[in-house]
């Protein structure tokens, strides 16, 4: 029997995993991909907002601005990559000038620190290439940008450390109520728990359902994204967003922790849940909107890959976070922009509400720092001379273009929540992520996986079941 | 310890290796070449078949037959180099910064430095095709390794985009391995592969070339199921109304190379229009002692000239060196 299930194995469910693990509770997460960060959390803007958008009072205002904060500790705890960066909002005219006022005083009321408007001036000087028809900006300086998945995945393996279980590849077919507690079915097994959280992202209305009756339904959309060669480092250096118009919600630039430029998205409602794929009307959509931010149009033609996200809209309009009408069952649903930004927020809130629930106290030996991962093209020179002293395999490039060694591979197999698919290591240390996009170091990586996960190489996978990257010995 | 070389090469291929023995052959002693795979020859290691050495050697040698020529010829001159030494940085005073898994963190400050990195072939993400990102969409380049290299399959049923060298001989590479290559689609008029490629591997195989034809859309979750096909306008773009439907698992591209200068463009040195390094009649690039041949100039067709230009660049860079400048 476990304390608590957590069902989904995004930035949310995992961020409630960890908090969980700080507590004297059995914790499991069942995630229905082969990896964890495989749904909304894999592709989106990869932003944390301020909390400057969310109507006051609302729960997206209320976990976006404490989670913004919380991403300061908890990327240094979990070591995972998080920048501060001031995001700034454009205006190009009164009307755009008066929606960034309202913007900022909206801010203001939902608690947003470092808020300020920037004159033609001053968002000249912030951002040089900028528009000379930009009028101001508001700025937005507790802003910053992370890693999604990194977030999620330091954050499940943090939790690992500290006792808690994770299963992978199960997919929830159903749940009940059987006296105090749950048993939760998958298309594998069964697992009985006191309490289930809901953290299903695009299926968080489905799993709801399982329980209760009908409340809200989601909605899944699609946003298509363009990321822009390192060469394009600098032609930007805030996150840029444009203000409402018209024509829809405008198109953002932003640079990446990854020293790449994200521009995107569209946003398109789909059928399908699972099936992220692109299409020509949206990423031409995307490029005609890019640059009119800009002096000179961003250099497209430098994108090094397209890709496309999807998020659980709520017919809400606002998270659910918290109890449900049922004893016992918790959810985080409904969460979409800024799910991110407030992730910690949720995982914190839910795990201190479900822990004063079920009567558990804090773990005295509850480790919150995840072994630091060393991360070679982020070293200094002296730094890299160490490490490479200590294993040669520092030494040993596997992916040319970011420069991601062996070592860096193979310890993010081995460890917990660690990588056994050839996109589980591009999560995980960024081989792949290049202007080859895996051309040279695919092979090298899938040699890898074989290696240390003792599998033959054509059992290799990509991503999930099903996805093999070779398909047999040549005879 | 490596001690510091007069003329350090950056990359041990075909560009690398000849500019090494023609800079001997002009008098310079102290040559170190920094290749960062765990053998010299780059690219034509996975280049099984003929086509090379022709002007060189006036024979049709395999790729790896090519490169153990000049291999031995590096032997004979005993050149040193270092395998598995990726470098890291170079900074515009010709510091070059490296790392080797048996030397260590190295700092070298040679008088001249040539650029012979080759190139990279352009990826899927680059050409934005519509549609999923499953497992079997890869460059021809990374088949040919699978295949050649790494004995196995990258897949069975087999849609090409582009018609560039690469991308032919792999179609026949497969089709001999058992393979099924569908078509290869020409997004141009007229195939950019040498005439003596499009015939030995596609119509002495009938494979179709389906020319100013893209793939407009690929479709599959975890495995590439198949990829729409469509007919292009004059601006190169997709007419939907005239598209169908190939069932395939594996869409292989081969749809440009591109030269690898990120290391170079980094310490400043100039880039062409075309992408290559920017070089004087005597291949130096804007930085002084900063010479470049090979594909990181522009992307040859034949082998036989990247060496030509490798020979020309260490050359120059030797009489840089003797010059005293």
């Amino acid at each position: 029997m476990e304390d608590v299930i957590i069902i989904g194995g995004g930035v949310i469910g995992c961020m409630t995993m960890r908090y969980l693990s700080a507590y004297k509770l059995k914790v499991s997460l069942i995630e229905s991909h082969s990896d964890l960060a495989s749904g909304a959390t894999m592709a989106n803007s990869a932003i944390v907002h301020a909390g400057y958008d969310p109507v006051p009072g609302t729960q997206k205002a209320y976990f976006n601005v404490r989670g913004a904060e919380l991403y300061k500790t908890v990327s240094r705890e979990l070591d995972f990559l998080y920048k501060p960066l001031a995001s700034l909002v454009v205006a190009f005219n009164g009307d755009e000038m008066e929606h960034v006022e309202k913007l900022y005083h909206r801010g203001l009321e939902n608690g947003v620190p470092d808020l300020h408007i920037a004159n033609q001036a001053e968002l000249r000087e912030l951002e040089p290439n900028i528009s000379p028809e930009a009028k101001g900006a508001l700025v937005a300086a507790s802003a910053g940008i992370t890693e999604p998945w990194g977030a999620a995945i330091s954050a499940a393996e943090n939790a690992m450390d500290n006792g808690a279980g994770l299963i992978l590849g199960e997919k929830v077919i159903g749940i009940e109520k059987i006296g105090e507690g749950f048993v939760v079915r998958t298309d594998k097994k069964e697992y009985k728990a006191r309490t289930v959280v809901n953290a299903a992202g695009v299926y968080s209305d489905k799993i709801h359902d399982m329980l209760l009756p009908p409340a809200f339904t989601i909605t899944p959309r699609l946003g298509q994204y363009y990321l822009l060669d390192r060469k394009t480092v600098g032609l930007v250096n805030h996150t840029l967003f444009a203000c409402p118009s018209k024509v829809g919600k405008g198109v953002l630039v932003s640079p990446s922790v990854h020293d790449k430029l994200l521009v995107g998205p569209d946003a398109k409602v789909v059928a399908d849940r699972d099936l992220t794929m692109t299409d020509a009307e949206g990423l031409a959509f995307v490029r005609e909107n890019a640059g009119r931010f800009l002096k000179d149009p961003l250099p497209m033609n430098l994108n090094i890959r397209t890709f496309a996200g999807i998020r659980p809209t709520p017919s809400t309009d606002d998270f659910m976070v918290g109890k449900t009408e049922m004893p016992g069952f918790y959810q985080a649903a409904g969460v979409e922009s800024p799910g991110l930004a407030s992730a910690p927020a949720i995982g914190s809130y839910l795990a201190d509400e479900i822990a004063r629930d079920l009567g558990a106290e804090k773990k005295s030996d509850f480790n919150p720092i995840r072994r630091p991962q060393i991360r070679l093209n982020r070293l200094s020179e002296a730094e890299k001379r160490e490490w490479i002293g200590r294993d040669s395999r520092y030494a040993s490039i596997v992916c040319k273009c970011e420069k991601v060694s062996e070592a860096e591979i193979v310890d993010a197999i081995h460890r917990n929540a660690g990588a056994t698919t050839v996109k589980g290591v591009k999560k995980r240390v960024g081989a792949g992520f290049g202007r080859c996009q895996g051309g040279f170091c695919q092979p090298v990586v899938v040699n890898i996986l074989a290696r240390e996960l003792g599998i033959p190489k054509d059992q290799v996978k990509y991503d999930d079941e099903g996805s093999e990257i070779l398909v047999g010995k040549v005879k | 310890m490596v001690k510091n070389p007069e003329l350090l090469i950056v990359g041990g291929g075909s560009a690398g290796m000849a500019a090494a023995l023609s800079a001997r052959k002009s008098g310079i002693q102290d040559i170190l070449i920094l290749e960062t795979d765990p053998y010299l020859g780059g690219v034509l290691r996975q280049c099984i078949h003929t086509g090379f050495g022709l002007q060189t050697f006036g024979e049709d040698l395999t790729g790896p037959e090519y490169a153990g020529r000049y291999q031995d010829m590096m032997e004979e001159e005993k050149i040193p180099y270092l395998l598995n030494t990726p470098v890291l940085e170079i900074l515009p005073d010709l510091t070059v910064l490296a790392i080797s898994r048996t030397e260590g963190y190295l700092e070298l400050h040679p008088k001249a430095i040539v650029a012979a990195t080759g190139c990279r072939e352009r990826s899927a993400g680059t050409i934005a095709i519509p549609g999923t990102r499953p497992a079997g969409v890869l460059t021809a380049g990374t088949a040919q390794r699978y295949i050649n290299i790494e004995g196995y399959h990258a897949g069975r049923e087999v849609v090409i985009l582009g018609s560039g060298d690469i991308g032919l001989i792999m179609a026949r590479r497969l089709t001999l391995e058992g393979a099924h290559v569908k078509c290869v689609a020409e997004l141009m008029p007229k195939s950019g592969g040498l005439t003596r490629n499009i015939v030995q591997c596609l119509e002495d195989f009938d494979i179709p070339l389906l020319l100013s034809t893209t793939v407009a859309e690929i479709h599959g979750k975890e495995r590439v199921t198949g990829v729409t096909l469509a007919p292009v306008d004059e601006n190169l773009k997709p007419i939907l109304e005239k598209s169908w439907y190939v069932a395939c698992d594996t869409l292989l591209l081969s749809v440009g190379l591109v030269p690898e200068t990120e290391l170079f463009s980094a310490a400043g040195a100039e880039i062409e229009r075309g992408n290559g390094l920017k070089v004087d009649e005597k291949l130096m690039t804007s930085i002084p002692g900063l010479f470049g041949c090979g594909n990181v100039v522009k992307v040859h067709d034949l082998v036989d000239r990247v060496s030509r230009q490798g020979e020309l660049a260490g050359r120059y860079a030797a009489e840089y060196i003797l010059g005293g400048k």
